[in-house]
This record gives C-alpha cells, sequence and structure tokens, in this order.
C-alpha cells in the first residue's frame, strides 16, 4: 500500500497521533476510536514514554488493539476512576476527546443540545470535562466539521473551560488551561492566533479554505499559505492496520473516503 | 452474634418516599439492580437519585420514581445515550449536574462530615452558574477563587458487592472499587446485596484486605442476591450484559412495558430464567473496550 491510498480515516488517526508528539511522560487519553488509535500510533512510533489505558482501569504496556483479540495484554499498572482523578488533577495527561459542539473559544459541549432547564436533546451529562479542562492539556476530534458542531457564538452548555476570560473568576486564566488542537474531517487547527483565536495549522488534501469556512460557525485565521496535513507513512499505515485488525475504522466515516479527494 | 441478614425486599421497606439515595458502582458496573429492580416494583416516589449512572437511573426514571437525579453521566459506555434518562430529562426531570471529580469531592465531603470541600474543577464552565454552587477565595497568599463544593449527603446507599459476612463485612472484588465507599461513608443507612454471603473466614482475611470496602459498623443489612448487579458487571465473578443492556436500551415508549413485565415485575428466580441461567450468565465473555 502507498501513501495515497491511505484512507481519510487514517489520516485523521495519524493527525491525532501527532497531538501527544511532544508530550512528556504522562497519559495519553484518546476518547472514541479515532483518536484512541492515535494515542497508540504515537506511543508505537515517535512517544514511547506516553502511558496508554485499556480504556478500563489498567495501564498497558503495550496498545491493544481494538475490537476481538484472542490475548491479553500486559497490563503495567492500576488505573481505578479515584486514581485517575488524582492522576489528571496533577496534570499527567493530556486528552484528546471528542465533543459534540465547539466554539470560537475552544469551550465544549457533551451535556444538551438547546436549554440546560429544558433539553432539546439530553446527551451525556458533563462527564469529567470540567475538571480536565483546567488540569492539564487538551485536544479535540471532531469527526463531522460543520456548523453544527463548531458553532457560533458560545456552546449551548459550556461543559470544559476555553479562552474566554469573561468566564473566569477575577479574569484570571483558570490554573493549567491549555488547548492544544482540534482535527476535524477537513482540518487540523490550533489555538495560536491572537488572544488564542482558533488558527488553522493544516487542510486535508484536497481541502479549500472555503470548504473550512463555509462550514465553521467562528472565524478561522489563516497565517500564510496553508500547508496539507501530512498522510500517514508506510509505518504508521502497517502500525495503524496492526491496531485495528477488523478494520473498525473502515465504518467510521461514511463512504470510508479515501485520504486524497478525487479532484 | 451480630447478624444483618435481610431480604431485597426488607431493605427496599427500609426506604421513604422522598429519600436521596446514592447508588454505588459506574455506568454499566456493579450497580445493584436486583434492588433497582425491587425499587421498581414498589410504590416508592420522589426519590432523588446521586449515581455516576447507568441502567439503574435509567430503569428507576422510566418508573417514574425520581424527582432529580444529581449526576455527571448517565451512560452504558457501549451505548453512550442512556435512552430512558434522557427521555425522562427531556420531559422535565430536574437534574443537579457537575464534574464526575465534583461528585467525588462532594460525598468525600460528605464523608468526612465537612460542609465543602475546596475545588477548581467546575471553574469557568456552565456549571458553576447554579446557584447550589458557592466559591470561596483562598485564605492563603495566592487568593485564589475555588468552588466550594458543598457535601452531597444521601439517606441512604445501596451497593452490590462480591462477597459479605452475616455481620456486614464486605468485599468488593473487581478491579475497580468506584466510590462506593464514599457513598458508605457520606450515607446515613448503607444496604447492600452481595453475590454470595460466606462465613467471615471464608472472606480470606487479610488476602483479600485491599478488597475491603469499609468498616462493618457502616453496613446496615445485607441481602444475598446471585447475580444482583446483572445486566451490569460484577466482573470476575461474571460480565456485563451487553445483549440484555441493547435489549433494555430498544425497549422505549410502548415497548418498555413489555421489557417491565418480563423483567422487573418477576421475582429472582423468574428473572434469572428470563435473561438465560446462571451458567448462560456466567459464560459471558470479558468485554473489549
Amino acid at each position: 500500500m502507498t501513501d495515497t491510498q491511505a484512507t481519510l480515516a487514517e489520516l485523521l488517526i495519524a493527525a491525532c497521533a501527532d497531538v501527544w508528539r511532544d508530550d512528556p511522560e504522562w497519559l495519553a487519553t484518546g476518547i472514541t476510536p479515532i483518536p484512541r488509535l492515535g494515542a497508540s500510533l504515537a506511543k508505537l512510533t515517535f512517544n514511547p514514554r506516553l502511558m496508554i489505558t485499556d480504556a478500563e482501569n489498567m495501564f498497558l504496556e503495550t496498545p491493544a488493539p481494538i475490537g476481538p483479540r484472542d490475548s491479553t495484554p500486559t497490563a503495567e499498572g492500576w488505573a481505578p476512576y479515584a486514581r485517575t482523578f488524582d492522576n489528571l488533577w496533577g496534570g499527567r495527561r493530556h486528552a484528546l476527546v471528542a465533543p459534540v459542539q465547539i466554539d470560537r473559544f475552544g469551550q465544549t459541549n457533551i451535556s444538551v443540545i438547546g436549554d440546560h432547564a429544558a433539553p432539546k436533546a439530553a446527551l451525556l451529562g458533563a462527564r469529567g470535562f470540567p475538571g480536565n479542562s483546567i488540569s492539564h492539556p487538551n485536544s479535540y476530534f471532531v469527526p463531522q466539521h460543520s456548523k453544527r458542531a463548531l458553532v457560533a457564538g458560545e456552546v449551548d452548555f459550556v461543559c470544559s473551560v476555553g479562552y474566554n476570560p469573561a468566564r473566569w473568576p477575577d479574569g484570571r486564566k483558570p490554573h493549567r488551561l491549555e488547548l492544544r488542537r482540534i482535527v476535524t474531517n477537513l482540518c487540523v487547527m490550533d489555538f495560536g492566533g491572537p488572544d488564542h483565536a482558533i488558527r488553522l495549522v493544516s487542510l486535508h488534501p484536497g481541502v479549500g479554505l472555503d470548504e473550512v469556512r463555509d462550514n465553521t460557525g467562528f472565524e478561522v485565521l489563516t497565517e500564510g499559505e496553508v500547508p496539507e496535513t501530512a498522510l500517514p507513512d508506510a509505518e504508521a499505515l502497517a502500525i495503524i492496520r496492526r491496531l485495528d485488525p477488523h478494520d473498525i475504522r473502515a465504518t467510521l466515516l461514511k463512504g470510508n473516503p479515501s485520504a486524497v479527494r478525487a479532484a | 452474634m451480630i447478624d444483618k441478614r435481610m431480604s431485597v425486599d426488607a431493605i427496599v421497606d427500609q426506604l421513604r418516599d422522598g429519600m436521596t439515595i446514592a447508588i454505588g458502582g459506574w455506568a454499566t458496573r456493579r450497580k445493584p439492580m436486583a434492588l433497582v429492580r425491587a425499587i421498581a416494583r414498589s410504590d416508592l416516589k420522589d426519590l432523588t437519585v446521586i449515581a455516576y449512572g447507568g441502567p439503574d437511573v435509567g430503569m428507576l426514571a422510566a418508573c417514574g420514581k425520581l424527582r432529580r437525579v444529581i449526576f455527571a453521566f448517565v451512560s452504558m459506555d457501549q451505548i453512550p445515550i442512556e435512552p430512558h434518562f434522557k427521555a425522562a430529562r427531556q420531559a422535565g426531570l430536574d437534574v443537579w449536574e457537575m464534574d464526575e471529580g465534583m461528585l467525588h469531592w462532594g460525598l468525600r465531603a460528605a464523608a468526612m462530615h465537612l460542609p465543602f470541600l475546596p475545588t477548581r474543577v467546575g471553574i469557568g464552565t456552565a456549571i458553576a452558574e447554579d446557584p447550589r454552587f458557592k466559591t470561596i477565595t483562598s485564605p492563603y497568599g495566592d487568593g485564589e477563587t475555588l468552588i466550594a463544593m458543598p457535601a452531597i449527603k444521601p439517606d441512604v446507599a445501596l451497593l452490590h458487592v462480591h462477597r459479605s459476612d452475616e455481620k456486614g463485612n464486605v468485599l468488593t472484588l473487581s478491579p475497580d472499587p468506584f466510590f462506593d465507599e464514599l457513598m458508605a461513608r457520606a450515607a446515613d443507612k448503607t444496604f447492600v446485596t452481595a453475590e454470595q454471603i460466606v462465613s467471615t473466614a471464608q472472606l480470606d482475611l487479610p488476602a483479600n484486605a485491599r478488597y475491603h470496602l469499609v468498616e462493618r459498623p457502616l453496613i446496615a443489612g445485607v441481602a444475598e442476591a446471585p447475580f444482583g448487579a446483572h445486566p451490569t458487571s460484577a466482573a470476575p465473578d461474571y460480565q456485563l450484559d451487553l445483549a440484555h443492556l441493547r435489549s433494555y436500551a430498544a425497549a422505549e415508549g410502548e415497548a418498555w412495558d413489555a421489557y417491565r413485565d418480563r423483567y422487573v415485575a418477576v421475582d429472582a428466580p423468574s428473572y434469572l430464567a428470563a435473561v438465560g441461567g446462571a451458567d448462560a450468565l456466567r459464560a459471558i465473555a470479558v468485554p473489549i473496550y
């Protein structure tokens, strides 16, 4: 398989992996399959320092493949929820999670759509998002880049803190607030603009700037020529295939498109 | 001789309308579902439930038992949205929502008999706008504004454990104890169901010391309820029954009545038969996440 035959899901796994590229020895948490495969890929390629869990309560020596498997992975540590909180409050984690809504401040929502007191749709609840957001770096994954996900104004219910001083007590930036990247099915963004404004880092092959702007509820800054998101190399693709032997990744994006859009 | 053994229904008889009840476990793990089903069958109403919620909250919501839920999530993991909770929430069920760690801290404050514990968790979010949360300024040099997480105090905690003796010495053998200990310390009274009631010697302490949940004076009563966590897991004794959870989740609207008739409005032997019997439940494979 050559690079150009990579699927978009595989490109996204590699783009997710990249958020942990320079991280120190700490926990890499990827929630939902593409971010999770990204964390595993990062550990197995450029950042072996990372800790990975079995998505339940054990740290694993080596990332486990997703889906049915014959062997039991070797655990290297214990991660019950009480310790997970202690660890994350200590800041030793970088999470890549998939919120339902993100706004221009990087505030996210997984609680409700509509009014919290009378929701149009009740979702999960805030889970650990508030604590994560003031304790350690966070990145976000958006599998369907749209104005419903990347919203105008504020998210319907602010579950995680963003760069919105109006919500900070005394106007002081919360403790360890640090938002790193947003990976979507169209592009990669970061918070590198003025006052942490959201900025385009790269466009996936064949995606135009207008398509990103037309599908984003807030302004996305650009600086100069925007590069193309790197395709996963042969080594990364081989590892991805090993981490996902049942090709679950082929079912995650509608139509399982190629990483490179047909012209 | 202390003997705290009682039946599941006798535990439910100890509960009253309007009580605040903490339910142990987490999402699809070690939920005291035999007790939840017994509450669902009872005349109890207007309950406030504190939980790291799963089908416990959904089932009580579907059976109209809830006045309020104090929660950070209600989810069945592989089935992320709990449909019965979602329906109740959208129909106006009152909630007090917070972060998972805030709930942990609220239970810990109650367990420590403190009015609050300070935390940064919640700062800067919509949760902090809830007037039930007050802030406090650190009295030390940093002067930081923190949330004074109030004690979350249940009247009763309901837990499912693996082993208990007659005196209420209990073991939770699963790899994660969750926050059951704090619930027991926070509540006025704690009742447990146990997979097996065994002799004190059979608890095999001190070898099992790390699984010993809490001191026995905190346990008011214990009922033997084999498979009492089903369809959630009580690993290592048995795993979560995802097929059953899917049928439970699919039982929305009019289909709920059929589910309730078959699985809720029945006694323990009928329930076990309806879900396939003991051998089938023991044979369910370890889930892969």
